[in-house]
């Protein structure tokens, strides 16, 4: 139901060692220093005051926790839900454990519960939200690691089936936190009783497709054996006591009762047993990786993508932006916007090329036409000129032959008139 | 490795309380290595050093395998890397080795850029990852990590100091990733030559503030073996792929007339010595170093080169989103002011041509207006030419006519008198 992410496999030569080498040693080193580093882990447990689940803590880490100078959360009346942390250290066999245990006081108590799980969402979502600022810092140093790594849902032993607030909060948050549910109080139901209660259980889970914290498939076979054994008894029905009883000369944590003692550690009595192995023995890690690999992937993904792809939401441009850091995605949209640029300029220069060669040509034709027109204008007037000249010639011509045709009448007319005189002067006398 | 194993805090804020019995978290990090040990392990190894020093035979003799390459040329033009990855497996522990050689390292006449390729690949390795780490969707846990976790300098064994190749080079790297120098074909320096030449190195390192890769001494498993291991430094190393019968057991040795160098013997060379602490012992602390130190500087270099800051100058702490979306904005708003500038530039440029071609064109009128104008004076010219003309002549039909007229009466009354004549003289 959860995803888990895959590993890719690249192409990469085998080769076989031909002698000792020495790196088989590398697990003792990442144990040595794991050692040394100390581990963290942040355990929520939600459910309605009275369900036992402060002394199944104590139980479980078989400590105080809450205890006399610490009491706990539900020892407190509380009006509205709230989200309260208690942090401490542990040491055993060498090994240093940071254990912060988140109770959600007030839960379900209320006549009106709508959003009761609103406060427990809020303290998960800000427990990621401070390591994705941790993690996004320029200078990153110390992270620590507060995320909430599981979160156990106490469900009420009514033998029925699951409340709507039950469903309703592992709805919420099946997505955001590794949810365990647990049966509380189990020594309230018999053994049929808790088998059918399981089985309803399990059938509204799967009907509303909650998504609870799944083991992880083994290739081991013995392993693989526990895991089934394990599935099948989910979800736990748990017991928890702090109280110590001598039964049958052994000390024993148990709750006492007229007809007899309910064993916390008897795996026939109820499966605290089983839940302390899973929680604590055998996959506390894969607790802590899931939700570092899976919820908060998640978390982060999605703050991300609402902050680089505010705006418009173009699908098939989302999803590849998703794959993309916010840096590249920055990038690319500069080699976009430059690639634009450069369009726009060809083709702006394209259109000013085209309009200085139109006007050109426009200048070049005018020119041209008034050029031809002038040389017309030109041979026009020269055309005339000629006529002009022709005319003049012609006049010339005429007016000189006329005025030497002129002058030699009057040379006749003169020498006749001469003539005459002379002739008048003689002839007169008659 | 998960990228968010860096060194938390324990406990701050916890208080400490007992615990009445067994509870069984003693087994974290029992948990923690089986889940390293399904998930497979990764190193990446760099040699950097001269053609012909011995790089290929030294890896193959650490990791007791044939790995790939044929011996390269001298004649390379520049310095390349190849990176070559394996698959090695020691009894359940898978490793993916990758081994990156410089290639051609040391040949050039001119050296001065050698050190850049290398520089470049150690770089582009820190990018990817840190590419990857800011994708919106990641998937750090099946990352193949390529960076460099730890570089091994091959020094030539001249017997008296470092090149300045070898000092320039290694000053370069030592802020980004994890030398460890070694005297390469030390079987060519006798022991006493070896201590000098031990010593004039480290002292030529330390007064060039080159760091070179300290075995971690504060964890206390370990302390001692890496602190004396430290003053050995550089490990003087031998290699060999090829088998000499000694006594009676096949041991890598080199084999001269004059006797027989056994890797493996620690009186021989310091080679058991490199293969403890750089695979044996402290591997993993290599890998550590490279992503908590190595890889942060880059990492924090690189944000700041591009404006990013933990703090604003209220020394409020920035949120992720608002850097982000601070950087985006910023980013868009340059984007449009270019556009807009262009825009500009462009209008600009329209104009200027417009006013040319009308510079242009107006020129153009005013030629022709002039043109016009001068043909309009000749046009003047010649009709005045033509109306004298025409006057003349008219003057001159005139004349011609009247000239013809007083002609034509002569004649008439010369006819007249020459006939009173003729006719007197007939009487």
């Amino acid at each position: 139901m959860i995803e888990r992410p895959e590993s890719t496999v690249a192409s990469i030569a085998q080769r076989n060692l031909e002698g000792y080498v020495g790196f088989a040693n590398l697990p003792n080193q990442v144990y040595r220093k794991s050692v040394k580093r100390g581990f963290e882990f942040t355990l929520m447990v939600v459910g309605e005051s009275g369900l036992g689940k402060s002394t199944l803590i104590n139980s479980l880490f078989l400590t105080d926790l809450y205890s006399k100078d610490y009491p706990g959360p539900s020892l407190r009346i509380k009006k509205t839900v709230q989200v309260e942390q208690s942090k401490v250290l542990v040491k055993e066999g060498g090994v240093q454990l940071t254990l912060t245990i988140v109770d959600t006081p007030g839960f379900g108590d209320a006549v009106d519960n709508s959003n009761c799980w609103q406060p427990v969402i809020n303290y998960i979502d800000s427990k990621c939200e401070d390591f994705l600022n941790a993690e996004s810092r320029v200078n990153r140093r110390l992270m620590p690691d507060n995320r909430v790594h599981c979160c156990l849902y106490f469900i009420a032993p009514s033998g029925h089936g699951l409340k709507p607030l039950d469903i309703e909060f592992m709805k919420r948050l099946h997505d955001k936190v590794n949810v365990i549910p647990l049966i509380a109080k189990a020594d309230t139901l018999t053994p049929e009783e808790c088998q059918l209660f399981k089985k309803q259980i399990m059938k509204e889970i799967q009907e509303h497709k909650i998504k609870i914290y799944e083991f992880p498939d083994t290739e081991d076979d013995e392993d693989h054996k526990l895991i089934r054994k394990i599935k099948e008894r989910m979800p736990l029905a748990v017991v928890g006591s702090n109280v110590v009883i001598e039964v049958n000369g052994k000390k024993v944590r148990g709750r006492q009762y007229p007809w007899g003692v309910a064993e916390v550690e008897n795996g026939e009595h109820c499966d605290f047993t089983v839940l302390r192995n899973m929680l604590i023995r055998t996959h506390m890690q894969d607790l802590k990786d899931v939700t570092n690999n899976v919820h908060y992937e998640n978390y982060r993904s999605k703050k991300l993508a609402a902050v680089t792809c505010n705006g418009g939401v173009d699908l098939s441009k989302t999803k590849n932006q998703m794959t993309r850091s916010p840096l590249a995605q920055m990038e690319e949209e500069r080699r976009e916007h430059v690639m634009k640029m450069k369009k726009m300029e060809t083709e702006m220069e394209q259109v000013f090329e085209m309009k200085v060669k139109e006007k050109k040509q426009k200048l070049k034709d005018s020119e041209a036409e008034l050029e031809r027109r002038h040389e017309q204008m030109k041979k026009n007037l020269e055309a005339q000129y000629k006529e002009l000249e022709e005319k003049r010639r012609h006049y010339e011509e005429e007016k000189s032959n006329w005025e030497s045709q002129q002058r030699i009448l009057e040379q006749q007319k003169l020498d006749a008139s001469k003539t005459m005189e002379k002739n008048k002067k003689k002839g007169k006398i008659f | 490795m998960a990228a968010t194993e860096i060194a938390r805090q324990a406990g701050e804020g916890a208080r400490a309380v007992p615990l009445a019995g067994h509870v069984g978290f003693d087994s974290m990090p029992d948990q923690l290595v089986n889940k390293s040990v399904n998930h497979g392990f990764c190193f990446n190894i760099l040699c950097v050093g001269e053609t012909g020093l011995g790089k290929s035979t030294l890896m193959d003799t650490l990791f007791n395998t044939k790995f790939e390459g044929e011996p390269t040329q001298h004649n390379q033009p520049g310095v390349q890397l190849k990176s070559n990855t394996y698959e090695l497996q020691e009894s359940n522990v898978r490793l993916k080795l990758t081994v990156v050689n410089t290639v051609g390292f040391g040949d050039q006449i001119n050296k001065e850029d050698s050190y850049k390729s290398i520089v470049e690949f150690i770089d582009t390795q820190f990018e990817a990852y840190l590419q990857e780490e800011l994708k919106i969707k990641r998937t750090l846990h099946s990352y193949h990590d390529t960076r460099i976790h730890a570089c091994l300098y091959f020094i030539a064994p001249t017997g008296h100091s470092l090149k300045s190749l070898d000092l320039v080079t290694m000053k370069k790297l030592d802020s980004k990733v994890n030398i460890i120098p070694i005297i390469a074909k030390s079987d060519a320096i006798s022991k006493s030559e070896l201590t000098k030449f031990k010593i004039k190195i480290t002292s030529e390192l330390v007064s060039n503030g080159v760091q070179i890769y300290q075995f971690p001494t504060d964890d206390e498993t370990v302390a001692e073996i890496n602190s004396t291991m430290n003053g050995h430094l550089p490990f003087a190393v031998v290699g060999s792929t090829e088998e000499v019968k000694i006594g009676n057991k096949m041991v890598k040795a080199r084999q001269y007339p004059w006797g027989t160098v056994q890797v493996e013997n620690e009186n021989h060379c310091d080679f058991v010595k490199l293969r403890e602490m750089l695979i044996r012992v402290n591997m993993e602390d290599l890998r550590e170093q490279t992503h908590t130190r190595h890889y942060e500087l880059y990492r924090r270099c690189k944000l700041e080169e591009m404006g990013f800051k933990d703090t604003d100058p209220d020394c409020k702490p920035f949120s992720l989103q608002e850097t982000y979306e601070a950087k985006r904005n910023e980013f868009m708003g340059e984007l449009q002011k270019k556009e807009e500038e262009m825009r500009q530039m462009f209008v600009q440029r329209v104009k200027e041509k417009e006013a040319e071609l009308k510079e242009a064109e107006k020129e153009l009128h005013e030629k022709f207006d002039r043109l016009k104008k001068l043909h309009q004076d000749e046009k003047k010219k010649l009709e005045d030419k033509k109306k004298s003309l025409d006057d003349e002549l008219n003057g001159f039909k005139q004349k011609k006519t009247a000239a013809e007229l007083l002609q034509s009466q002569a004649q008439q009354a010369g006819g007249s008198t020459t006939l009173k004549r003729d006719k007197e003289r007939k009487n």
